[in-house]
């Protein structure tokens, strides 16, 4: 079975004034379809640019090396009339800011139809019908009124709303969500975390969720990669993951979200100093300086993704 | 029981026509940690805002050591500023970037304190800057060359150099990764404890605001709903939104059980975060603005418990047990859900 | 201010035309300190055997002569002597004037700004060559009044801009932070608000000496400010054009002087823009 996306060896590097810097360092994954894989990770990991590489939109001052195939068909170096294809029908996503990512002078309704026009060639009365019906799907009340306002009449969590159904307008593969409830509160967050559960259980999307929470993480995906300075260091199912961590960062990770029941601790647990600059990384364990079990060993060999399929881990004295 | 160092009395912000804090009570005291916890628009910035008299409140009192900030001359008000600071949410953009990290801690220095040599303020900033973990050496830099956290622990050192009574949080870790969010958490109650300071904590993050507060202020579009001791909140919150927030946290598998004991129902209205699939389809968010809402409880809208008394009666906020205000017609009773969309 | 002084500068020196630009200019300025010594002639000298002589080795006026058989090239370097005096004292002058009042309008806002922006666009509506007739009527003609003829319109743009520059950086959280630490409003204005506008400001400051020097000239070539003797790029291009048919050198000096030096700080403000103008630090 094709993965619906399979990334081998990405790197994306950023050429600077002041030197370049590696956002990526030789990452694969794949996306099994209808799977929903969640990417996790902090300030510097890199998470966004793996998917802004897949989604032909990087700046441009990045340079690409490696492969990102989508249901077989290589993505990267692609004409722009092949990508053109697939972006937006095919392989959709839906961003963090969903103030910004409507166009603020063009009428819902008019920015929901355009897609199915432009990819379907469906004529604009269906299109504009079909976007009616949309929005109903993703719970948004009156969905004709809504049709004809503007971004900026609607509230953070109608414009997510929004965004959710223009990207499942054309029936895509894979949806990638990045931070998709980060700017909302949190009893919106709830509502669009439902929202997206409900829709792979119609559709059957592949789902690719980037956030830096993992608790939002944990309530839609089947899969979860934590990234750490531009590599994957762990990639394991949902359960396994919160149950038995294999790598030390993801086990520090945990330990550091507060929770709001359960007992207090005194001291709010943290880690040490903070991840590194992009530029600093070499051929080495990124987490050493601030892992509590670095050896040696860390310090000059790069530990690579090993494990069953179940389970992988990048760390030369994982914890389990 | 000493004089409460900052006492709030029927404070008002208007913004144009549209109220962003309507009739906000409490008091703070030295050594208090208080959170504040509300979601965009419900005027928590605001009120920071408010008792810093960084605006202009349409109406209320706000007693800062016995003086009214809010009638009081430019030049009284200056004087107390260096006893009330604040750290704001989005480090760089607290900080000058044409200043070095040095000048700009220095500076309530010079202000308040002109008669210091530049020796002195000098060797001040040094310890301060030692002593928020960034090390002497880093005053000649410019704020661009920190990142976030570094920036954040800048502006704790710049609000602590003169060891106010009292700070002011204003979402101070919410731009910040988890994992160092910890390392200025863990400061900020360090420097707490050497020095009795009070702090107001303004977050939309419940899980930090329970690790750090002795109480706790909910606010929902202006007006205060619930007011009591942080275990007491999280442990039997009373008010419809305060449950309506707790239930929306998203858990990881590995937290224990639901966090919200249930109030004495019949059946719980919003349901064990756990069970995400049956959290109710009410409104996540305001329906009509706050403005015409000028009478009746502001959360009807989004309330499973609505009666007619909530459309024309505002609920004034009343001891619902030791310790444990409510502003909702409802708190004393047992409830039983009416609508679930 | 040092880390962007130095970031600032080594993007200026990459870019040549405005480090020619600047080359030239400084050359210029060079050239009018020391062309008195260098030079047999004097400014004031009539040379009744050369009058207007063409350019020659022969004689020792490089520029040739004038009507009067004074020595252009003395001349010429005199009268960019003045000009550059005013061009840059003027803009000094509309520096300090424009900056302060654009940033107290600009941050203090309120009926304070809106009574000092009308005073502004009274001033810009005012037709400047009849107020300098006017006031020559008056009191004659004068460097003086040509001075604060320039003086009274230079800073009006520079507070404009500045005060845009700060109603921008008011709404910033830094500016809160410095009133929230019980700072004045003179210190915020002087320590937090300018060093955030310089950037434009110095622009435009340099912009300014041209626009000072093309207006003086043309001033003084209506006959309005500099008198005889005294000699500006203005009054010698003045002179020149009557003679430009019979004696196209009078013309010519003066006339190539102004235009090499108004091109060379156009291009050097530009280059400064460009230096001073990063947005992604």
């Amino acid at each position: 079975m094709i993965p619906t996306l399979s990334i081998d060896e990405l790197s994306i590097r950023f050429s600077h004034r002041a030197g370049t810097i590696e956002a990526v360092d030789r990452l694969s994954l794949k996306i099994a379809p209808a799977e929903c894989v969640g990417i996790v990770g902090e300030s510097g990991s890199g998470k966004t640019q793996v998917f802004m590489a897949a989604m032909g939109l990087l700046a441009g001052n990045a340079e690409v090396s490696g492969s990102v195939r989508f249901e077989g068909s290589e993505l990267l170096g692609a004409e722009p009339s092949t990508l053109n294809r697939v972006r937006g029908s095919k392989i959709t996503m839906i961003f963090q800011d969903p103030m910004t990512s409507l166009t603020p002078h063009l009428k819902i309704g008019t920015q929901l139809a355009e897609v199915m026009v432009s990819h379907l060639g469906m004529p604009w009365r269906d299109a504009r019908a079909s976007a009616g019906r949309m929005l109903d799907r993703v719970q948004v009340p009156e969905s004709k009124r809504r049709l004809n306002q503007y971004p900026h009449e609607l509230s953070g969590g109608m414009r997510q709303r929004v965004m959710i159904a223009m990207s499942l307008l054309c029936e895509p593969s894979l949806v990638i969500a990045d931070e998709p409830t980060t700017a909302l509160d949190v009893t919106v967050q709830a509502q669009i975390i439902e929202l997206l559960r409900a829709v792979r259980g119609e559709s059957g999307v592949a789902l690719a969720l980037i956030s830096h929470d993992l608790a939002v993480v944990a309530g839609l995906a089947d899969r979860i990669l934590v990234m750490y300075a531009g590599r994957i260091v762990e990639d394991a199912s949902a359960q396994e993951l919160f149950r038995r961590p294999r790598h030390p960062y993801t086990a520090e990770l945990l330990k550091c979200i507060p929770s709001i029941s359960g007992p207090r601790p005194l001291r709010l647990p943290t880690l040490v100093g903070q991840p590194p600059r992009p530029a600093e990384v070499l051929e080495a364990c990124p987490f050493a300086p601030r892992c509590s079990r670095a050896a040696d060993r860390c310090r000059i060999e790069r530990p690579q993704l090993t494990g069953p399929a179940t389970g992988q881990v990048a760390c030369h004295f994982p914890l389990a | 029981m000493s004089d409460p160092l900052l006492r709030v009395r029927d404070l008002c912000v208007d913004f144009g026509a549209n109220p962003a804090i309507r009739g906000v009570n409490f008091d703070l005291s030295a050594g208090e940690t208080v959170g504040l916890v509300g979601e965009s628009g419900s005027g928590k910035s605001t009120l920071a805002r408010a008792i810093l008299r960084l605006l202009q409140p349409v109406r209320g009192r706000v007693e800062f050591l016995g003086m009214d900030l809010l009638r009081c001359s430019g030049a009284a008000l200056r004087a107390h500023r260096r006893d009330l600071q604040i750290v704001f949410q989005d480090p760089l953009a607290s900080l000058n970037p044409r200043m070095t990290v040095g000048e700009a801690i220095g500076e309530p220095l010079q202000i308040f304190e002109p008669r210091l040599t530049a020796g002195d303020r000098v060797r001040r900033v040094s310890a301060m800057l030692e002593r928020v973990g960034l090390g002497a050496g880093m005053a000649g830099r410019y704020p661009h060359e920190f990142s976030g956290g570094q920036c954040q622990r800048v502006g704790i050192a710049r609000a602590m150099i003169l060891s106010p009574k009292l700070l002011i949080c204003d979402e101070a870790v919410s731009s910040l990764d988890v994992s160092i969010q910890g390392q200025i958490v863990n400061l900020l109650l360090d420097l707490q404890r050497e020095s009795a300071m009070a702090v107001l904590f303004i977050s939309h993050n419940l899980a930090v605001v329970r690790y750090l507060s002795h109480r706790v202020l909910v606010i929902y579009l202006g007006r205060l709903v619930e007011v009591a001791l942080c275990d007491a909140l999280f442990a039997t919150p009373k008010h419809p939104y305060t449950r309506a927030l707790l239930a929306a946290v998203p858990q990881l598998p590995s937290a224990t059980a639901a966090p919200a004991a249930p109030m004495v129902h019949a059946a719980p209205a919003v349901p064990a975060p756990s069970a995400a699939s049956a959290v109710p389809v009410l409104p996540a968010e305001p329906i009509r603005p706050a403005r015409l809402m000028a009478s009746g409880c502001a959360y009807r809208d989004r309330c499973p418990y609505v009666l007619p008394i909530c459309e024309t009666k505002d609920p004034p906020l009343l001891e619902a047990s030791a310790g444990h205000w409510v502003a909702c017609h409802r708190s004393q009773e047992t409830l039983i859900p009416l609508s679930f969309a | 201010m040092g880390a962007f002084a130095d970031e600032a500068a080594r993007r200026l020196k990459s870019n040549p035309a405005a480090v020619m630009a600047l080359g030239v200019t400084c050359a210029i300025i060079v050239l009018t300190l020391i062309g008195p010594w260098i030079s047999p002639n004097d400014v004031q000298t009539l040379d009744w055997l050369h009058i207007a002589a063409s350019p020659g080795a022969q004689s020792s006026h490089w520029f040739g002569t004038d009507r009067l058989g004074r020595d252009l090239f003395v001349r010429t370097l005199a009268g960019t002597r003045v000009s550059l005096a005013i061009g840059l004292a003027a803009s000094a002058v509309s520096l300090l004037v424009g900056v302060t009042y654009g940033a107290i309008a600009g941050y203090i806002g309120g009926r304070t700004d809106h009574l000092m922006m009308r005073l502004i666009e009274i001033l810009t509506g005012l037709p400047l060559i009849f107020f300098v007739i006017f006031l020559t009527v008056i009191f004659g003609r004068s460097e003086y009044l040509l001075f604060f003829a320039i003086g009274a319109v230079g800073w009006l743009t520079m507070a404009r801009i500045v005060r845009g520059q700060t109603l921008s950086v008011r709404q910033m959280e830094f500016i809160e932070a410095a009133i929230a630490s019980g700072a004045s409003t003179g210190r915020i204005i002087l320590r937090h608000v300018v060093p955030n506008v310089i950037g434009p400001v110095i622009v435009y400051a340099t912009l300014t000496v041209p626009q000072i020097i093309l207006l003086e000239s043309f001033l003084s070539f209506l006959g309005l400010g500099i008198q005889e003797p005294g000699a500006s790029l203005g009054t010698l291009i003045a002179e020149g054009a009557a003679e430009m048919e019979a004696a196209p050198w009078i013309l010519l000096a003066p006339g190539g002087f102004l235009a090499i030096l108004l091109l060379c700080l156009n291009i050097f403000g530009d280059g400064l823009r460009d230096a001073l103008d990063v947005k992604d630090r």
